[in-house]
């Protein structure tokens, strides 16, 4: 047990993870480890607490209770560490819909401190995130996916380690979500952890490993072959979440 | 504090600024549209009063009389009553404001040496446009008492008076409203566009969800504060100076005082307000809630500063609101300057105040802000 944790390059440790609103556990003992490169996945349907969670780890809410670490720092005792160390890309939209693409990555940039680095990051996220022909549009007039690409060009601006990002393939076409998991296979080959959550249930064979979450509790952890060797070989990961799901309720 | 940081976050601002011209048309055309109105149709010297007599007297005397009262510039003669009643309901019916009331014995019983009344009704339902036709008519019934009986006594009228008050009004000898009104303008125009501007600005990012993205950034608080506030000290100064030049061309406003003390204290003063705003929107989650907080602010701002009503006039409860708005402050040094010529000698009490607003707002503002999203 001991060796495989020396062994195994941890990125980011959650233990006993709890949020509370109230009387009602959002996130009820949440815990799971994720490795360096892992593409990671936290499924669940809305409201299972896939959101609260990565708030947490961001350092967007403060959890109840359990703790957490991030590329060594607490998020907890550290959140400022935390957050020079990760890249977010929220659910909505969080770029300036009246800043052009290169306004934005520009901002982003000045943000993160790049410094002299700053025209070679930007000019990097433009070549890797597909957006080297758009650079002097308004964000706000992007379709979808280029939303997205844009949105992760500017989390992923200062090279943080880890990435989470939420529900980024919601409302976007099937030819740029295709683009949008190419690119975050890339990334993850260059040695980023990214963390994802998402309710499309059919994207849950993309991840290498995966947590799936029910009204805050963990139901299963694991890749996607183990989860199915764990609740039967012959059903797709969408039918045995949807078991897990209504056992639940 | 970090420079490559804030730097980012005023840059930014400044262009959103400069993407947005419907609100910068909006805050260069505001100023001038209020100082306009307030200027023109705000006049607490009201004169001019539209006048019915009922000189029923019919004498040189009585006409000399009408003559001494239409002088001081309070009556205009509209039309004469042909009784009491028809003057009495000239007013009433609002063609008249004011009536002279002159009884048919009012020569006779002048030449005789007999008391004599005059009647002066005046429609004082607005009590501030009343006050000086009031004055006016009672200042001439005074005088004309002198006159008669230093006529009767025979003595001579520079010197025969035991005490001659002399009034001099000091700074706006005219005695103009617009002197003093427009530059109350610039403090109450800086003061609630700039509250309400910042407020939005903080509320916008919100509710866009651009707020959330910046908070996992390793921006500080006070960063995103000063990049927020940055732009709109410039719009600040942009207004005053065309309040002041317009004012000054227009309404005749005078600069007796430094004008760079003005701008020097006027930075505490936006400061201050900019303050408020980002302490208003810490208070409310949607731009709605925001507004509405920002509204509470801007009404005492108006009442109870001192910009349209004298604060000496007010009960002690007001008066200590208004000792908690930063405009009361700034109003009291922006006209000490402008039209008593008052240098940093006579205004650093009210500077200091304003820079203890300064202070308290922001870290009010920077305390309520939290970088999560609770």
């Amino acid at each position: 047990m001991n060796e495989s944790a020396v062994a195994r390059d941890v990125v980011v440790r959650v233990n006993g993870l709890v949020k509370r609103f109230g009387d009602f556990a959002a996130v009820d003992a949440v815990s799971f480890d994720i490795e360096r490169g892992e593409i990671f996945g936290i499924l669940g349907p809305n409201g299972s607490g896939k959101t609260t969670t990565i708030r947490m780890l961001c350092g967007l809410m403060e959890p109840s209770g359990g703790e957490a670490s991030i590329a060594g720092a607490d998020i907890a005792k550290n959140p400022e560490l935390v957050k020079a160390r990760i890249g977010y890309m929220s659910q909505s939209f969080g770029l300036y819909r009246d800043l052009t693409v290169d306004e934005n990555l520009e901002f982003y940039a000045g943000v993160y401190e790049l410094g002299a680095k700053k025209a070679g990051r930007v000019a990097w996220a433009k070549k890797e995130m597909r957006l080297e022909e758009i650079g002097g549009r308004l964000a706000g007039v992007l379709s979808g996916g280029q939303r997205q690409r844009l949105a992760l060009a500017c989390a992923m601006m200062h090279a943080p380690e880890v990435v989470f990002l939420d529900e980024p393939t919601a409302g976007v076409d099937p030819a740029a979500r295709r683009l949008f998991w190419t690119i975050i296979r890339e990334r993850a080959a260059d040695g980023v952890t990214m963390i994802v959550t998402t309710h499309y249930m059919d994207e849950a064979e993309r991840f290498d490993r995966l947590v799936f979450l029910s009204r805050g509790k963990r139901m299963a952890l694991g890749t996607p072959a183990e989860v199915k060797a764990q609740f039967g070989e012959h059903l797709t990961l969408e039918d045995i979440f949807v078991q897990l799901q209504e056992k639940e309720s | 504090m970090n420079r490559e940081r804030l730097h980012a976050m005023v840059r930014k601002e400044f262009v959103q600024m400069r993407r947005d011209p419907a609100t910068l048309r909006l805050v260069l055309l505001v100023p001038l549209m209020q100082m306009l109105i307030f200027g023109y149709a705000i006049r607490t010297d009201v004169r001019n009063l539209p006048t019915v007599a009922f000189d029923q007297s019919r004498t040189q005397e009585s006409r000399a009389l009408v003559q001494r009262l239409t002088a001081t510039g309070n009556f205009v003669l509209r039309e004469q009553a042909e009784s009491y009643e028809d003057a009495v309901h000239a007013v009433d019916a609002g063609r008249a404001r004011a009536a002279f009331v002159i009884p048919e014995s009012y020569a006779r019983d002048l030449k005789r040496g007999r008391p004599t009344r005059v009647q002066v009704l005046v429609d004082a339902s607005d009590p501030s446009s009343s006050a000086s036709a009031i004055g006016a008519a009672q200042m001439v019934g005074q005088q004309l008492n002198v006159e008669i009986v230093q006529q009767r006594t025979g003595s001579n009228l520079s010197t025969g008076l035991p005490i001659d008050v002399r009034v001099r009004p000091l700074y706006n000898p005219a005695l103009q409203s617009a002197v003093f009104v427009v530059p109350g303008i610039i403090g109450m125009i800086l003061s609630n566009i700039l509250i309400m501007l910042t407020s939005m600005s903080l509320a916008r990012e919100r509710e866009t969800g651009t707020l959330e993205q910046l908070i996992v950034t390793p921006l500080a608080r006070s960063e995103i504060m000063l990049g927020k506030i940055a732009p709109y000290v410039v719009v600040g100064y942009v207004q005053m100076t065309t309040i002041l030049v317009a004012g000054h061309f227009i309404f005749d406003v005078p600069m007796r005082g430094p004008l760079l003390a003005l701008y020097a204290v006027t930075f505490l003063f936006i400061t201050a307000n900019l303050g408020l705003g980002l302490w208003i929107s810490t208070l409310g989650r949607t731009q709605t809630a925001v507004t509405q907080s920002a509204i509470f602010i801007m009404l005492p701002n108006v009442l109870l500063s001192g910009f349209m009503f004298p604060r000496e006039a007010m009960p002690p409860l007001a008066q200590a609101f208004g000792a908690l708005l930063p405009l009361t402050y700034y109003l009291q040094l922006v006209r000490a300057i402008l039209l008593k010529g008052a240098g940093i000698a006579e205004i650093w009490p009210q500077a200091l105040a304003l820079a203890a607003f300064a202070v308290a707002f922001f870290t009010f503002a920077t305390q309520r802000f939290h970088k999560t999203l609770e």
